[in-house]
């Protein structure tokens, strides 16, 4: 298979024909940061986090194909601010309260939020109203913390080969549905890859939150990204 | 009744052949059928199509004309555009909500009829306009309205309401309807004569590689907005690999201010037709899919029929103009009420029976379009162009507009001006020339292609219609200088809020924030930094959303700041630190008192 040449931030790199910039910088060691992208999952393009400026137009790097010559802009100070807004729009979306959530040490909004550097998101928050779905007995679903970024939609029916999960609404009213009239009436089981596949503390395994004490948990020390960018370094 | 509607429901199903890709049509039928589509019914529909009731929730609560709550018997829209406000919607909604004796949003006690408002229309030159159910009614009043309704209340029937009919084919038996043409300046290409068949005999002439060469040596480009070199997008559907080809055509119309598609569809439908058919010749064993706005669902009975008279001519079909193996049908898709179908993308999701999500694109619909086939997406608009291009041959058409942009535009002029409707033009022509043709005499500001553009004031008028210059899909709005123009850019942000699919993060909660942001600066309340924090804003939406809606919606806002800067920059001071001036302690509290059922005590 023929490769292609491209530039990261000034570096060079190939990459296989036809892969997406998100995993060809990957390949070469160049995080790029990203929320909705997940191994093992078509990607979604949703986030935008990992908004890349590619041969001079902003891009998803998750989405988009790397062609031969691209120059990629990953660590631009305009790429940062950009992908700070979006974090910061994520957590005043929602009600995220990471001092009382299980997740916390283990979230990946919030390890963003802490790689760069926000201390507190910059817009005010909206405060919506939202569901918390406790009828499962082994799973639960908090609306509060869901950032839409499809990763259960997807993990249910391509690895788990169910449908318990869909977008209903449009706009800022679109939100996650699940399909009965709460998640018990649907055949998620604890052990679907869906569970495993949310990124915050939405979709949530009962009983186990604190299994791993606060303070011990992977994002509690080591930057999210850092297994890509300095491999073997745990 | 839950067996009922199941039945029923599982009868529809049937009828679209239990496939899974015409959900849009079962659901809509449904929804005409029981005045909503109940979890029941979507239970039904999910077990009939082979797919999860989630799914089909998803597609229902996508479209702002399709609903899980009952809804009246009879649904009232109100048009709630700019220019129906600037034409007396507000009163005419006062009037009708007080006959109904409902608010906005609700439906009378009896069940009978229900009152909401709707986005444009593409009654603009008619305005305030309304659809009821499919009909439309026109130039209302107050007084009119109340008729409307004492009428509506005793027949239940909207098609009763019709009393006289519009000019052309909106007298049609098919059509009967009240919208009028107001076609006010015929130019050399879309309003000429034309034979049905003719272009179409020149496409076979020529053969599928020559009609390609013959468009793009007209240097047509696409009449929808973004302006895509139309033979380089056949050429490409041409050449990519796949068995089956369609040809797409955008009747979505969904721009507001934008109105010419309706009358191109009314009385230019042979061109249209016939333009899809060269198009599915060029590209090679292609079917047809024209997706009607669900706005313009009265037109459905009149296109049916357009096509099937067609058909019996030989100029659709089985063989086309007795050429062995050429064949190409075309049915209509009807849309639900989303203008974020109109993107070409977001148009195949919605035609396969999904919802009305734009794709991540690369692919581009020419190599992976509707189910999968290389696709052809264009405007009515183009398509009508093409025929024409063919009769006549491409150097006459790129004889005509200016240099870099051939041809003829159709426009759709509204607002302040005396003379508003359909205007065919070269490119080229002013925006004053314009003004003046619409016989508009105190034109402060334009909107030169809807909302989605800037807003340009009168230094701008001298300005060019072409895509070098002031682009446009065909909307020209005009207005006043006594408008408020931070009114009308607030409106928009609206309308794109409202119309968003809510995929991208600076899209669907961006938008929001710089609602706010314009909120608190028109409320007096904001500091210079608000503004420039509202042009980062809107610059920010635009570079990292997917598609064009985000790449347009803050285009409102910009256009004021730009353009219209004293106005905003008037309303703002510079103020103490650590001051929140937006803050309301009284309104913050008012969660917390209730709960605690006493008042607060606060300085
Ligand atoms: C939000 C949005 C709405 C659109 N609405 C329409 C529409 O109503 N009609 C249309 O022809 N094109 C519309 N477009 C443009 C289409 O995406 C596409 O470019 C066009 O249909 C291609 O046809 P053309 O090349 O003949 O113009 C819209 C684009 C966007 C981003
Ligand atoms: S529940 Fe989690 S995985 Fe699912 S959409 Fe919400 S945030 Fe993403
Ligand atoms: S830009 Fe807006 S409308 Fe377009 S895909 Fe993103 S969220 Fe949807
Ligand atoms: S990771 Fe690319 S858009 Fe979310």
């Amino acid at each position: 298979m023929s490769r292609v040449t491209f530039t990261i931030d000034g570096k060079t790199a190939t990459a296989e024909q036809g892969q997406t910039i998100l995993k060809a910088a990957e390949a070469a060691g160049v995080y790029i940061p990203r929320l909705c992208a997940c191994k093992d999952l078509v990607p979604h393009g949703s986030c935008r986090v990992c908004s890349v400026r590619v041969n001079g137009r902003i891009q998803a790097a998750c989405v988009q194909i790397v062609t031969e010559g691209a120059i990629v802009e990953n660590e631009s100070d305009e790429i940062r601010e950009y992908r700070r807004n979006i974090i910061d729009m994520l957590f005043v979306e929602g009600n995220h309260f990471c001092m009382f959530c299980e997740k916390s040490g283990h979230c990946e909004l919030q390890a963003l939020a802490y790689r760069f550097g926000i201390a507190a998101p910059r817009y005010r928050y909206l405060y919506p109203k939202r569901e918390i779905d406790l009828s499962h007995p082994d799973v639960y679903l908090d609306h509060n913390r869901c950032i839409l970024c499809g990763r259960c939609v997807r993990a249910s029916q391509d690895l788990d080969h169910k449908n318990v999960f869909q977008f209903v609404e449009r706009g800022c009213r679109k939100r996650l549905q699940v399909d009965g009239e709460a998640l018990a009436a649907t055949d998620l089981r604890v052990t679907d890859e869906a569970v495993a596949s949310c990124p915050v503390g939405a979709l949530m395994r009962k009983r186990v939150g604190y299994a791993v004490p606060v303070g011990r948990r992977p994002y509690d020390e080591i930057p999210i990204g850092k297994d890509i960018e300095s491999p073997g370094e745990e | 009744m839950k067996q009922a509607t199941a039945k029923v429901t599982g009868e529809i199903c049937r009828k679209f052949g239990n496939d899974r890709t015409r959900m849009m049509d079962i659901v809509l039928e449904v929804q005409a059928r029981f005045g909503c589509v109940s979890p029941d019914a979507m239970e039904e529909i999910a077990r009939a199509l082979g797919t999860h009731r989630v799914e089909v929730e998803s597609v229902v609560t996508f479209y702002a004309f399709l609903s899980v709550k009952p809804q009246g018997r009879v649904v009232i829209r109100l048009c709630s555009d700019i220019v129906d406000w600037m034409k007396g919607y507000e009163e005419v909604a006062v009037a009708m909500a007080k006959e109904l004796g409902v608010t906005m949003g609700e439906t009378t006690a009896d069940g009978a009829i229900t009152l909401t408002r709707t986005p444009c229309i593409g009654m603009s030159d008619q305005a305030p306009a309304a659809l009821i159910d499919d009909v439309v009614v026109t130039h209302l009043t107050p007084d009119r309205a109340r008729q409307l309704v004492r009428d509506l209340r005793r027949h239940l029937d909207p098609h009763q309401l019709v009393t006289m009919v519009g000019d052309g084919n909106n007298a049609h038996p098919l059509v009967r309807s009240m919208v009028r043409n107001n076609i006010r300046h015929r130019g050399a290409v879309l309003f000429a004569d034309f034979v049905p068949g003719s272009g179409l005999r020149r496409a076979l002439e020529l053969g599928p590689e020559g009609v390609i060469r013959e468009m793009k040596e007209s240097r047509l480009r696409g009449r929808g907005g973004a302006g895509f070199p139309a033979g380089m997008k056949w050429e490409m559907a041409r050449n990519a690999p796949g068995e089956r080809r369609y040809i797409l055509c955008n009747a979505d119309e969904g721009e507001p201010g934008t109105f010419k598609d309706r009358v191109l569809l009314t009385e230019r439908t042979d061109l249209l037709l016939e333009g899809m058919a060269i198009a599915g010749y060029a590209a090679g064993n292609a079917t047809g899919i024209i997706y009607l706005r669900g706005e313009y669902r009265y037109l459905l009975p009149f296109l049916t029929n357009a096509i099937e008279q067609r058909r019996e001519r030989g100029l659709l079909g089985r063989n086309l103009l007795g050429r062995k193996d050429f064949n190409f049908d075309v049915r209509i898709q009807l849309g639900a009420g989303a203008y974020i179908c109109g993107e070409e993308t977001a148009l195949i999701s919605s035609c396969e029976g999904l919802r009305g999500d734009p794709r991540n694109r690369p692919p581009f619909p020419p190599q992976h379009g509707y189910l999968g086939c290389p696709t052809i997406v264009n405007n009515v608009e183009t398509f009508c162009c093409a025929s024409r291009i063919l009769v006549e041959g491409a150097p006459w058409f790129a004889a005509m507009g200016s240099s870099r942009t051939t041809g003829t535009k159709v426009l759709s002029i509204s607002g302040d001006c005396r003379k508003p409707g359909v205007y065919e033009v070269p490119f080229g022509i002013t925006a004053r020339e314009l003004i003046e043709m619409a016989e508009a005499d105190n034109a402060g500001s334009m909107l030169i292609g809807g909302p989605c553009r800037r807003m340009i004031g009168p230094e701008r008028f001298e300005g060019r219609i072409c895509y070098d210059d002031l682009a446009t899909g065909g909307a020209i709005m005009i207005f006043n200088r006594a408008r408020n123009k931070l009114e009308i850019a607030e409106h928009y942000l609206d309308f794109f809020i409202e119309e968003s699919c809510g995929h991208c993060t600076p899209c669907r909660v961006g938008l929001i924030l710089l609602k706010k942001a314009v909120h608190k600066v028109v409320a007096g309340a904001g500091e210079p930094s608000d503004l420039a924090g509202m042009r980062d804003l809107s610059n920010f939406i635009i570079r990292t959303s997917r598609c064009g809606l985000g790449q347009a919606a803050p285009n409102p806002v910009l256009g004021a700041l730009e353009n219209f800067g004293d106005l905003y920059s008037g309303l703002v001071t510079e103020r103490k630190p650590g001051l929140l001036p937006e803050f309301d302690l009284s309104k913050a509290v008012v969660d917390a008192e209730l709960r605690a059922g006493r008042q607060s005590k606060y300085v």
